[in-house]
């Protein structure tokens, strides 16, 4: 490409493209990214599709009830500061983790959630991975279904880094780094199933194999157990780091919440 | 204190001679393990069993294998079937033992080590995957697979 090209290109897009390639050196190329729900049966690819089909509706309903239920001392529901969620929320999970600047802190969307529960509505925190903690996280996500994840935060780059650090590293008895199975082997079998390229565009969301609705968390809990690693204790950063990698990695992926994986 | 030293004492007299007799030392040549680990002599049909039993083995998770009964098979690595063929004793002794001594990137596990590794979960802290006799007897099945 021409220098004048790339230029023009960069202008369009709004970003240096040398760095942003350098950046990506490693990664799966934008073009060959896929998500989980292009890689399963198509009998689980109906039942995401469908309202009435996806059982992760049921937590999104749940949200929705909460979202509008007054709590805490402030008696404020979530509704009465940000009114509909449709227009509200729309984007929202897709932008997650972000930084926020007046807690100098990276968050995701479930610690974003907690935060307004606890400084604005003056309520106690919901049970982390509980149930209406996972419902309301459900309601938010659901408003950004369709929209493409977008990481482009700089503020990010040292968190995203570490997470990248944490996938590449080899863990557990079996010796295996994330990269092995998701970055290098995805779509070929493990067990009889495709292998996937671990993207986070899907959470929270419903799994056949849980038979329950959950959270990336618990999903990267689960392929730590499988590599025989320890699985950080719930709530670590490294957690934080790994989401924000997955997110940057899956930048431009539309959002699926709330998928229906196998 | 006096106490915890005792204690710490202890549980080291326990915890050693079990971390000595749980990974067999060998010798490689070329890229190979000539000699069976701690001298133990591998039986095709434990073998058999050891490969093909996704919780011992964990062979087919990744690899197909001539196992009809099992449907859940991998196609990670490659099919099972005439690696007797494709590689020596020795060479399939240190493929199982230590892959990465062959091939520093592989996804393949070090299936007899304990050195080395990252945050192993509590329950298999300071054991291979397999133990010296159960390597011998995978070896011992594998070398059957030649066509």
């Amino acid at each position: 490409m021409t220098v004048l090209g790339s230029r023009i290109l960069a202008g369009l897009f709004g970003v240096a493209l040398a760095p942003l390639a350098e950046l990506r050196a490693g990664e799966i190329p934008f073009a060959e990214l896929r998500s989980g729900s292009e890689l399963m049966s198509p009998d689980t690819r109906a039942m995401q599709d469908a309202d009435s089909a996806n059982p992760g509706m049921l937590w999104v309903i749940e949200g929705e009830a909460l979202w509008n239920a007054k709590a805490g001392a402030a008696n404020l529901a979530c509704a009465d500061c940000h009114g509909a969620a449709e227009l509200a929320m729309r984007g929202v999970a897709a932008r997650h983790p972000a930084f926020d600047a007046k807690r100098n802190q990276a968050v995701n969307l479930a610690g974003s959630i907690e935060w307004c529960r606890v400084e604005r509505q003056k309520a106690p925190a919901l049970t982390a991975e509980g149930p209406e903690a996972l419902a309301l996280e459900a309601y938010v996500a659901r408003q950004s279904r369709g929209l493409s994840i977008a990481s482009t935060d700089a503020a990010l780059r040292p968190l995203i880094e570490s997470g990248r650090e944490l996938y590449l590293r080899r863990q557990g008895q079996l010796d295996l780094s994330c990269a092995h199975c998701h970055t290098e082997n995805w779509g070929r079998k493990l067990a009889g199933l495709a292998l996937s390229q671990g993207h986070p565009n899907g959470y929270p969301l419903y799994r056949l194999e849980w038979q329950s609705f959950g959270s990336l968390e618990r999903r990267l809990r689960n392929c730590l157990t499988g590599m025989r690693a320890e699985p950080y204790p719930a709530g670590a950063s490294e957690y934080l780091a790994l989401e924000a990698y997955l997110k940057w990695r899956a930048h431009g992926m539309p959002m699926e919440s709330p998928a229906v994986r196998p | 204190m006096r106490r915890a030293a005792a204690l710490a004492g202890a549980l080291l007299l326990a915890a050693a001679p079990a971390r000595a007799e749980s990974v067999a030392p060998y010798a490689i040549v070329g890229d190979a393990i000539p000699m069976p680990l701690a001298g133990a002599k591998g039986d095709a049909k434990r073998g058999q069993a050891i490969v093909g039993d996704r919780q011992v083995g964990l062979c087919l998770l990744c690899h197909p294998g001539p196992f009809a009964n099992e449907r859940a098979q991998g196609t990670i690595g490659p099919d099972l079937r005439g690696a007797g063929a494709r590689w020596s004793e020795g060479q399939l002794r240190l493929r199982l033992v230590d892959s990465q001594k062959v091939n520093p990137e592989t996804i393949m596990p070090p299936f007899h080590r304990t050195q080395g590794l990252s945050r192993v979960a509590g329950a298999f802290r300071g054991r291979p995957i397999l133990d010296a006799q159960q390597i011998e007897d995978a070896v011992t099945y594998l070398q059957t697979l030649t066509d």
